[in-house]
């Protein structure tokens, strides 16, 4: 279980601090894949950040299975956007990155990662460098690299954000057949509404300036997702609703902007 | 929602010709590798033609101006007695000597800056300073603390390279994206194993570039050493010819300084291009 408890975290800026969050409440449970949508403004990489541990919050705190969040660890996998690959080392070497830091016969890591070089699909591209990769090839790498340690929770930050449109549906589906397979908890922050609704059993929307939760939202939708279940009209009222929440949120977010 | 003020400026904007984009001079437009090579073997043999001519030109006081081939004449004669060798062999040495301790105290103290802001703000005031002060400044200084002897031309041959490499090593670190260091922790790397397995492989090839830049530096400053102060070494034998009046020897001393220097930044660049592989 994932507890974010009244957590806030405030930036200090020139002309004084910036509240990027503010009282942020969510619990998620073993196993749930939740997708976090909010206009820009609302805070949601620094949530990321925050449960990843790579930044300290301000008030609240982040608890993973009762214990308090503290630093970074290999229980809560991260993928950026830009995915963050090593460059130098080959595919396999990057999956069996977080493997080669922990004692683990070398028969075991190789197994390891092999398994999740075919579950992403990259057993043909294992010794190919990430500059011979297109980008969603890449995201399969950080993503594969992520889960290869084994974390209760995956943290995916905008992870197809900068894919092609049809790249980005082959991901989707991808992400939701690992997630099934692997039975890990998702958290991912996108400012896609459509891919939110898609991936989520639950889509949070964040209130921009501060960012707070500012809707919690079952998707009623059949666990098993093909593509054409986006043509739903359970799953267009859904993506209608989501997206004129966070609409509002944006223009507010614009109209205070300073010039 | 922004407000159009007025009606859409006309669309009267007056034209121009469209720019020169390819040809010879297309800006990175590449050329055909035979007109390449050929622009190559002319960046060579038009300087030496005018050598060759200019020498025979100017010809008012006996051997003013040898030709190339007198200059390779005279290094064969040198390269003959060994002695070229040996000159060239110490020369090689006191480098080796003092680029490769500046460069072994150097890397550490720029990674050390690059990855830490608390190393870099301990480091940086000194090393900044410091490296405007011209290292041939200090021979003076040198020769009166070390002596005329060896000492003083690896001294001068470390400070010449140390600053600069400590500096462009730590530019090389910092350029290390942030993302793959914060990825690294969540993978459950611990500080020592983001420095060996991630900041200091990422930053390898542009550490090579830095040594590549200061090993050029540092072999024209052992050169300035030794026409200064020296019994031995090529700089040591371009004083020599001179004193002689050996002008062919100076330019076949030249020409072999230039060889040298060249064959190192070759072997340099092809460990660069083999680290950096994956670049």
């Amino acid at each position: 279980m994932l507890e974010l408890a009244s957590l806030g975290k405030e930036f200090t800026r020139r002309g004084g601090p910036v509240k990027a969050l503010e009282g942020v409440d969510l619990s998620v449970p073993d196993g749930q894949f939740v997708c976090v949508v909010g206009a820009s403004g609302s805070g949601k990489s620094t949530l990321l950040s925050l449960v990843a541990g790579l930044v300290r919050p301000t008030a609240g705190e982040v608890r993973l299975d009762g214990r308090p969040v503290t630093g970074p660890g290999p229980d809560r996998g991260l993928v950026f956007q830009e995915g963050a690959v090593y460059p130098w080392r080959t595919v396999e070497r990057n999956v069996a990155f977080g493997l080669e830091l922990l004692p683990l016969p070398r028969a075991e890591r190789d197994r390891r990662v092999a398994w999740y070089l075919a579950e992403t699909g990259l057993t043909a591209y294992r010794h190919a460098l990430p500059k011979q990769l297109s980008g969603g090839q890449r995201q399969r790498v950080a993503i594969a690299r992520a889960l290869a340690c084994e974390p209760a929770v995956l943290l995916l930050d905008e992870p197809f954000g900068a894919l092609d449109v049809q790249t980005k549906e082959d991901m989707q589906l991808l992400i939701r057949r690992v997630w099934q397979d692997t039975g890990t908890t998702v958290l991912m922050v996108t400012h896609d509404v459509e891919e939110a609704v898609f991936l989520g059993q639950r889509v949070v929307v964040l209130a921009s300036d501060p960012g707070r939760v500012a809707a919690d939202l079952p998707v009623n939708l059949p666990a098993e997702r093909e593509l054409s279940a986006k043509r739903l009209p359970d799953f267009l009222a859904m993506r209608a609703r989501v997206e004129d929440l966070v609409r509002t949120y944006h223009r507010r977010h614009q109209e205070k902007q300073p010039i | 929602m922004t407000v159009v003020a007025e009606k859409a400026p006309p669309r009267s904007l007056p034209r121009r010709r469209p720019p020169r984009v390819r040809g010879l001079w297309g800006i990175r437009t590449a050329v055909p590798p035979g007109v390449r090579w050929t622009l190559m073997a002319l960046s060579v043999a038009v300087p030496l033609a005018a050598w060759q001519v200019l020498s025979v030109v100017v010809d008012g006081r006996p051997d003013y101006l040898p030709g190339p081939f007198e200059a390779v004449e005279a290094g064969i004669e040198m390269a003959r007695s060994g002695q070229l060798l040996t000159d060239a062999w110490s020369t090689v040495a006191r480098v080796l000597q003092g680029f490769g301790l500046a460069v072994l105290v150097s890397v550490p103290l720029g990674i050390l800056m690059g990855s830490f802001p608390a190393g870099q703000a301990l480091l940086e005031p000194l090393v900044g300073l410091l490296r405007y002060l011209p290292a041939s400044a200090f021979i003076p200084l040198l020769i009166i603390w070390l002596g005329l002897g060896e000492p003083s031309k690896v001294a001068l041959l470390f400070l010449a390279a140390f600053f600069f490499n400590t500096l462009m090593t730590a530019d090389a670190v910092r350029r290390v994206p942030l993302s793959l260091i914060d990825v690294s922790y969540t993978l459950g790397a611990r500080r020592g194993e983001v420095l060996r397995k991630v900041i200091v492989p990422y930053a390898l090839p542009g550490m090579i570039d830095s040594i590549r830049v200061n090993a050029a530096a540092s072999w024209s400053f052992v050169v300035v050493a030794e026409l200064i102060a020296s019994e031995s070494g090529l700089g040591y034998r371009i004083v020599r010819a001179q004193r002689f009046n050996q002008i062919d020897r100076i330019f076949a001393v030249l020409v072999v300084i230039a060889l040298i220097g060249l064959t190192i930044d070759l072997l340099l660049r092809i460990t660069r291009d083999r680290v950096g592989r994956w670049v």
